[in-house]
This record gives C-alpha cells, sequence and structure tokens, in this order.
C-alpha cells in the first residue's frame, strides 16, 4: 500500500529534508505521496510535486497548520492513515513534535529518528546519543516514522505529480503567541554543504562571532556551536551541534575550539570530511579529524583566510 | 495545581556507553544510573512552580525497576511532595509508558503534566507527545520558559531557526528542554526529608493497562567508527589537502 510523507518547508518551497525523506519512504513502497500542511504555502505544494517519484501531494491549509502546532498536523494526517501503511517525516522539531502524536491516536508504537530502512518492517535508529544502533522490527499495522534525513540522500527533480487540496484542522486548545526567527544570510546550519563551528576556548560572543564570520563568509558556510559555547552564551542555541541540539552531515565539517564531548561527535560525525583546529593536542576531536591542526585558533583563523584568499576563495 | 513529573532511571549522561558483545543491548552492569537529566530540569521546573505559590503539590511518577525508588528520591530531596512507582522489570515502550501515564493522570487529575522531553537512552522523544495525544490534551514541547497565565500556560519553544511562543490551556503536557532551568542539587537536611516521604508502589496490571512490546529488537550494535586522519603543520598543508586529496574546497 501507498506511504505519506509529510513536508518540510517554509512556504515558498520545500527543504531539501523533504527529498530525503521522499528517499526513504521509497525503500517502503513505490507509491509516496507528500502532504503539504501550512497557510499560504501554495507554492511549496508546487515544489513537492516536482519531486521524482512522487505520485500525489495532498495540500492543506489553516492558521494553525501554519505555525505547525501539533494537534492541527495530527488532526489532519491521522484520519488520511486509514489510506496508508506508513507515515513518514523528517527529524525536525515540527516533525518529532506532531508524528508520535499520530501514533498515539493510531495505537502504534512510533519509530524516531530513522537512519535506515532495511525492509518494510525492520529499521536501523541511533540510542544512547548514537553511541549504539539499534535494529527493530515493527509488525504494527500502520507505521510512524521520524527521519534522521542526514542519513538519506535527496530524491531528485523533475516530478510532476497533481496537488489535491485537502480540508485543514485547527488546534482548538491552543494558540500561536509569538516567535523569534533568526535571520541569516548564510545557509541553513542543517542543509549547509560547509560548517564552520566554534567551541568554548573562544572564550566570548563578540570573540566567537569575530573569529567565525568572516571564515563561514569566506566558505559559504553555515555557523555552528559546541553545547559549551552555547551554555556559556557565546552563541544562540540554535547553533548548537550535537545531539541535544541539530544533528548535521556536511561535506565539510570544521571544528576549531572544539573539544570533542561524546555529545558533539553525535551530532557531526557523520560529516564526510572532519577538520579540527585545537591547541590540544589530546582533544578527543582529533580521533574522529581527517585533518587535523594542533594551533591556537587565535593564529590558525588568519592564517587559513590567507591561504584561502591565495587559491580565489 | 497540582502538578504530575514523570521520571526515568537512566544511564548516568557522564557514563560511556558499551554494546554488549551478543549484540542484545547495552551493558548496564555495574554502571551508575541517574534521573533522566530532561527529568531533572521538569523537576526543578515544578518546585519552582511551587515556591512562586503556582503549584500545590508536586506528584512524581516513574516507571522501571525497584531501584527507580532512589530516582524518585532525588527528586523528592529536590522538593516533590510524594512518589508513585509503576514496578516494570522489563523495558516498557513509549506508548505504553503513555498509556501507564494516562491513568495515572485519571486518578491524580493534575493540571499539568511536566516531563523531559526525551529519555537519554533510547532517545525517542515520544512519550510526552503521546500522552498528550491520548488525554486530547494540548501539548508544548521543547520548552525554554513556561509561564502560567490563569487557566493557561504561555510556552515558549525551542524550535528549528529561533523560539516559538504557544499558549496551552490547562490541562496541558509541557516537555522540557535543556535551557529551560539549572537544576538544583539537593541539600543534605532535604535528602533526609525525602527519606519520610510517601512513595507508592504499583504495576502496570493495578492500572490494567496492556505494556506489552510492539516492536523487537533484532540487534543493538557499534555505530561505525570514524578512524583519526593526518596531522597538518600549518594553514597551506591544510587548504592543499582540502583542496586536492578531499575536494571539499
Amino acid at each position: 500500500m501507498a506511504v505519506l510523507v509529510v513536508a518540510d518547508h517554509d512556504n515558498a518551497s520545500v527543504r531539501d529534508t523533504t527529498h530525503k525523506t521522499v528517499t526513504a519512504a521509497q525503500a517502503l513502497s513505490g507509491d509516496v505521496d507528500v502532504l503539504v500542511v501550512g497557510q499560504g504555502a501554495d507554492a511549496a505544494a508546487k515544489a513537492a510535486a516536482g519531486i521524482q517519484g512522487v505520485r500525489t501531494v495532498l495540500h492543506a491549509e489553516s492558521a494553525g497548520l501554519g505555525k505547525m502546532i501539533a494537534e492541527a498536523v495530527e488532526a489532519v494526517v491521522t484520519p488520511l492513515m486509514a489510506n496508508y501503511d506508513a507515515v513518514l517525516t523528517p527529524a525536525s522539531t515540527a516533525g518529532k513534535n506532531f508524528a508520535p502524536r499520530v501514533a498515539a491516536k493510531l495505537d502504534v508504537s512510533p519509530l524516531s529518528d530513522v537512519m535506515q530502512v532495511v525492509d518494510a518492517s525492520t529499521f536501523v535508529r541511533p540510542i544512547y546519543a548514537g553511541n549504539a544502533m539499534e535494529t527493530v522490527q515493527s509488525n504494527e499495522p500502520k507505521k510512524v516514522i521520524t527521519v534522521r534525513t542526514t542519513a538519506f540522500k535527496a530524491a531528485g527533480e523533475g516530478g510532476s505529480a497533481a496537488v489535491e487540496k485537502i480540508g485543514g484542522a485547527d488546534a482548538p486548545k491552543t494558540s500561536f503567541v509569538g516567535e523569534e526567527v533568526v535571520k541569516s544570510d548564510r545557509p541553513e546550519l542543517g542543509a549547509a554543504k560547509i560548517v564552520v563551528s566554534g567551541g568554548r576556548a573562544m572564550g566570548s560572543s563578540e570573540e566567537f562571532h569575530k573569529v567565525l564570520e568572516p571564515l563561514a563568509d569566506k566558505l559559504g558556510a553555515a555557523i555552528g556551536a559546541s553545547r559549551a559555547a552555547v551554555d556559556a552564551g557565546y552563541a544562540p542555541n540554535d547553533f548548537q551541534v550535537g545531539q541535544t541540539g541539530k544533528v548535521v552531515a556536511p561535506d565539510l565539517y570544521i571544528a576549531i575550539g572544539i573539544s570533542g564531548a561524546i555529545q558533539h561527535l553525535a551530532g557531526m560525525k557523520d560529516s564526510k570530511v572532519i577538520v579540527a583546529i585545537n591547541k590540544d593536542a589530546d582533544a578527543p576531536i582529533f580521533q574522529v579529524a581527517d585533518y587535523g591542526w594542533v594551533t591556537d585558533y587565535k593564529t590558525a583563523v588568519p592564517a587559513l583566510m590567507d591561504e584561502l584568499t591565495k587559491i580565489g576563495k | 495545581m497540582k502538578v504530575l513529573v514523570p521520571v526515568k532511571r537512566v544511564i548516568d549522561f557522564n557514563v560511556k556507553v558499551r554494546v554488549k558483545p551478543d549484540q542484545s543491548g547495552v551493558d548496564l552492569a555495574n554502571v551508575k544510573m541517574s534521573m533522566n537529566p530532561f527529568d531533572e530540569i521538569a523537576v526543578e521546573e515544578a518546585v519552582r512552580m511551587k515556591e512562586k505559590g503556582l503549584a500545590e503539590e508536586i506528584v512524581v511518577v516513574s516507571i522501571g525497576p525497584s531501584q527507580a525508588q532512589e530516582t524518585i528520591r532525588t527528586a523528592l530531596a529536590m522538593g516533590a511532595d510524594r512518589g508513585i512507582l509503576i514496578q516494570s522489570d522489563t523495558d516498557v515502550e513509549p506508548l505504553g509508558v503513555a498509556k501507564l501515564l494516562k491513568a495515572v493522570v485519571g486518578e491524580e487529575s493534575p493540571g499539568m503534566v511536566l516531563m523531559g522531553k526525551q529519555a537519554i537512552d533510547g532517545d525517542n522523544n515520544a512519550v510526552g507527545q503521546m500522552l498528550a495525544a491520548l488525554l486530547d490534551w494540548p501539548q508544548a514541547t521543547f520548552a525554554s520558559k513556561v509561564e502560567i497565565a490563569g487557566d493557561k500556560a504561555n510556552v515558549t519553544r525551542e524550535v528549528d531557526g529561533g523560539l516559538q511562543t504557544l499558549a496551552v490551556a490547562l490541562p496541558a503536557v509541557v516537555t522540557t528542554d535543556l535551557r529551560l532551568n539549572e537544576p538544583r542539587y539537593a541539600s543534605l537536611p532535604n535528602i533526609m526529608k525525602a527519606k519520610k516521604k510517601p512513595i507508592d508502589m504499583k504495576t502496570a496490571a493495578d492500572y490494567g493497562v496492556d505494556v506489552a512490546p510492539r516492536l523487537k529488537v533484532v540487534k543493538v550494535s557499534e555505530p561505525a567508527k570514524r578512524s583519526a586522519g593526518v596531522k597538518v603543520a600549518d594553514a597551506a598543508e591544510l587548504v592543499s589537502k582540502l583542496k586536492n586529496e578531499a575536494g571539499v574546497i
């Protein structure tokens, strides 16, 4: 039977994480529909229809859906599950918020943070902050899955699915009060090809930004931070890379002044290439780094900037 | 208002996790166990609500082996009033936990269930949301700020890209994120006092809840290891390797 993917989008377009979730869904069934919920998300629904391999796009609108309020999203998804064997969504904060709610309504055990689809009923997921991998078998009649998208390749473009409007829903007991969205010209941390991250060694918020921003801009990179740097107030929480923050897997991850606590490694060890710059030669970060440079970041970052300029960056 | 705080006994967050050689799970023999850190934040928040006069009673509930009494005692020493232990020697899945908590909510009628967003063993991040669904209550997950305003709670949530504030009608389920507060250390007099606070001993059968697992753990394995690469001497060597060897810039 068919499977449903609930899209992650910003109204104008669908995020790459949706394409990756479609890939995970295709391992379960050839019939993949995508649900776009939001407010003013016509463009996103159209973009979802262009993902390769998507059969139909369902599009629901309401104020509550526009804010991804879990009760509203669940109220749209649960009745649709009569037509699907499984629902998958990226393990974003929005996905983690509504997916277990759907599972409870369906009286099934959810599967969180799936990294591999072994077969239609067997999945691999990280436990203990990624220090162990659990292979679980689910014979539930409906499967509710959040996907660790960094573990999947993105489905391509070039599809031409039909978009079908369906009814929305709202959350009568929950109302939206406000939001603080961090505005940045840099790529999103979760989607960036290059991530430059700083740790507690930076010593202050001013230093953190002064050191990392020019380097990030030179490389077209997103900025990340260790939990220690976030806890010390050098960087906002949404910069946090790690088990308690974001899990990233860019092509290049540059860790500057980060010791490499287990919880940080859990968030970046799937990066393609890891560079560590740290003056402590015994820092655990060097055990996972492809290229380690034992030096003080204070002199290393300016030298690195000069060399990048030389090759035309 | 009564506040119900579920707490879980888990491997201490500082302990290095080792997978058993037979791949049946993680080695928990002789390792330090503690209260799940997110639950500790939930207990702290409930105690602060009580100190401000916003909560009258804090009831702590745990589902786990008899040693989970220690976890409940820790919460009682922090300032909770009484405990309930639903004894289970096998691991209960989030769905079963949510059903048991629903039954406890039915008996206790709290105005809020305040709990950790996830346990650091299974990392499911599911029970709070599932409990809210079973109760048909609103939910506010990943809270970094909780303010009670009459019959509502204004909750600021840590979401991708920033913060979101929702107003949820009480009763509601609120799950805690790391920056909500810094939990206190219990004082010695409070640890002594906690020994006299009551803990009700129960089983899943007392609530008539079926907690049989729905998922079968096929195996637990070590994650793929990365090996350390090479050391570079200077910026020129690093940039050259990134450009010519790795091809990532």
